[in-house]
């Protein structure tokens, strides 16, 4: 290498990997940290909403169910405050609902309608008729049928491990309801969690 | 010329893992197209794959995502970083050894993620779907990608670090970062875990991730390659090297603040919404700084363009990144958005940048790049690059403009009123109307498959007809 021109500028960086990888990262660290650290300190986004509990365990195991197959992928969970928003999902979404929510289920896709609010909207009937045959009850859905949740009954001595997990991320399950959680579920299938998960959604705002 | 014989230094490039990576892309790219066929079939069809669990809408999407970012992507992009790092560094590969196993690893990855994706192993998060050990083996792989790569550079013969490798290593040590936060998860077994963050701050880091998987992921790795194969298949220097400065610590600024214009209007506080908002907008001026850059690369040279169609997949890739890159503002914009997003618009946009800037600037690099890593200098067929470009952009153009017009439709659909303030539409009557347009953009789909196709019989015959020769590194007179 000759070294007998003068670095100056941005020579000085694109001369030197060291340089180049430092200050790749102090440039790229900052947007993060602006937007993201805060989060964990303002109380409206950390504070659960008035009636807001853990989700109980037979909940837990559908929002799993919800999780493996994937339903954020076509549902979201968001209700913007928006008035043609407002009245075809309910009130909208705010930030203290979805303190236990590990991980946060919003979506970014609405090929389904949203389901924030979907609890108590239809008879567990309903959700099990329209789960194993959408298009039974819809026609003109798209849909995928969930044939197999029905025959798949619900692992017991795999549930509490999951509120132990949520115990320890800072749910506030108790060691009891960690220990009942495998008897909650005894005999059910992952239909029947994943109904009860529905069921639940967006329920204590009225 | 003395210090190229000196005991043990190597005179030969180390091509290896950058002829794996190259035919791995074309690979994956084949199967992640093949399965976004299949899932854009499954919305127009629903019980194409009635009673399948492992083969149902909601657990293929996470495959499809994943195998064309990470698969055919990543392939795509450590086969140009490490073939590109060592031409403009006049050195072989740093432990070309731990480059092979930045090869193996990765692809043990993709394999992981094939096989448990479909079986309904998730994290449930967008583009972080692969559970928990297979996070860890991407960290390992991606740690020891990194020490190759920065590694190449420390040992370089070249004063100056081209600017390709500024976007390559950037793009290194941002998923690094992103991939680390936001994969953070408390195991239950060896197959579940949960998030470590809940609610608005899972969203908040998610989104930050997600933009920056295409800020950084799509957009500066591939800036890189646009940086050495546009350059080279012209035969023309890159036209303005400051702007290249300017541009460059402007995007990777910028690009890591846009991540809550996917939470606009969200339970996301309005403060963090605002800044997503002002720095998307920002985000314009240095993403065209790098389509003008690579464009008026061309300048005197526009002729090629006529029978060169490497040089079009080049030059047409960068068109599409300057539209993705327009769209993209305005839809942070929030008004824009209330209407835009939740809508098939959104998918329009992606596949946009995915199709048009993504797969057409890899295209174009791995049409330049085979021939060369297999002892020759042109494809097996000219004709078929032809071909594979015409088809290819056929399927770009019905495809971004059947969701275009879907995705306004819909948001259309969803906020109209009567005249006494009730909504006109069920959610179901949007669905109905969007079947036609979902049929067309699977026929975008299927050309542009259509077109891999051709690609992989392209490059099956010139590698049958070539051979892997090791590459002679030149002398440079003031080496």
């Amino acid at each position: 290498m000759s070294e007998d021109t003068p670095i100056r500028g941005h020579a000085r960086i694109e001369t030197s990997n060291f340089l180049m990888i430092v200050l790749i990262l102090l440039v790229i660290a900052v947007g993060g940290l602006v937007e993201i650290v805060p989060l964990f300190f303002q109380r409206s986004t950390t504070e659960p909403a008035p009636g807001i509990k853990p989700y109980e365990a037979l909940q837990l195991v559908g929002r799993d169910v919800y999780l493996r197959e994937g339903c954020y992928n076509c549902h979201s969970q968001m209700i913007r405050p928006l008035h043609a928003e407002t009245l075809r999902y309910g009130h909208y979404s705010t930030a203290g609902e979805f303190v236990y929510d590990h991980p946060f289920q919003w979506g970014s896709k609405r090929t389904g309608p949203d389901l924030h609010r979907v609890g108590g909207k239809y008879s567990d009937e309903w959700h099990r008729l329209h789960l194993e045959g959408p298009r039974d009850l819809v026609p003109e859905s798209n849909m995928p049928a969930y044939t197999w949740l029905s025959r798949t009954a619900v692992d017991p001595a795999s549930v509490p491990p999951r509120l132990k997990a949520m115990q320890r991320l800072g749910v506030p399950y108790s060691d009891a309801e960690v220990a009942a959680s495998a008897e909650a579920v005894k005999g059910k299938t992952e239909m029947d969690a994943v109904v009860a998960y529905l069921q639940s959604l967006g329920t204590h705002v009225k | 010329m003395v210090e190229r014989t000196q005991p043990g230094a190597s005179v030969h490039y180390a091509d290896g893992p950058v002829r794996g990576f190259a035919l791995a892309a074309v690979v994956w790219g084949v199967v992640g197209m093949l399965v976004g066929v299949i899932i854009a079939a499954q919305l127009t069809f629903p019980d194409m794959t009635y009673g399948i669990p492992w083969l149902s809408y909601g657990r293929l999407r996470p495959l499809h995502t994943n195998a064309v970012i990470f698969a055919f992507g990543g392939c795509a992009l450590m086969a140009t970083s490490l073939h590109v790092v060592q031409r403009t560094c006049q050195v072989p590969l740093f432990a070309p050894k731990l480059a092979s196993f930045v090869f193996w690893g990765w692809q043990a990855v993709i394999v992981a993620a094939a096989v448990s994706l479909p079986l309904g192993y998730t994290q449930g998060k967008e583009y972080a779907e692969l559970e928990w050990p297979i996070d860890l083996l991407i960290a390992v792989v991606w740690v020891a990608y990194a020490i190759v790569f920065f590694g190449t550079i420390g040992v370089r013969k070249v004063r100056h670090i081209y600017v390709a490798n500024w976007f390559f290593g950037a793009f290194i040590i941002a998923v690094a970062l992103l991939h680390i936060v936001n994969s953070a998860a408390m195991p239950v077994s060896l197959t579940k875990s949960y998030s470590a963050y809940a609610g608005v701050q899972d969203a908040m880091v998610q989104w930050w991730y997600g933009h920056n998987a295409v800020g950084f992921f799509l957009t500066a790795g591939f800036l890189g390659m646009m940086y050495y194969y546009i350059p080279k298949q012209a035969e023309r220097p890159v036209y303005s090297y400051r702007l290249s400065i300017v541009h460059f610590w402007a995007l990777i600024f910028t690009y890591m603040w846009a991540g809550p214009h996917h939470l606009h209007y969200t339970a996301l506080p309005d403060w963090a919404q605002s800044v997503g908002m002002i720095f998307s907008l920002v985000l314009l001026a240095p993403s065209w700084g790098g389509m003008i850059n690579g464009v008026m690369t061309l300048s005197g040279a526009w002729h090629k363009l006529r029978d060169d169609p490497i040089l079009k997949f080049l030059i047409v890739a960068l068109s599409f990144y300057g539209m993705s890159t327009f769209e993209g503002p305005m839809m942070s914009i929030k008004t824009v958005n209330s209407l835009s997003h939740y809508t098939d618009w959104t998918i329009g946009h992606v596949h946009s940048g995915a199709l048009g800037w993504v797969g057409f600037i890899s295209m174009g690099s791995l049409y330049y790049l085979i021939p060369r890593m297999f002892g020759q200098t042109k494809m097996f067929s000219t004709r078929a690059i032809e071909l594979h470009f015409w088809i290819a952009t056929l399927g770009v153009v019905l495809y971004i403009a059947a969701m275009w017009i879907a995705g306004v439709m819909q948001g259309l659909m969803w906020r109209a009123l009567n005249a006494d303030g009730t909504l006109v539409y069920t959610f179901v009557e949007s669905v109905k109307a969007t079947w036609p347009f979902y049929f067309i953009r699977l026929c975008g789909g299927l050309l542009y498959l259509g077109g891999m196709g051709v690609m992989a019989w392209n490059v099956v015959m010139t590698v049958r007809s070539g051979q892997a020769k090791p590459a002679l590194i030149p002398r440079l007179a003031t080496a």
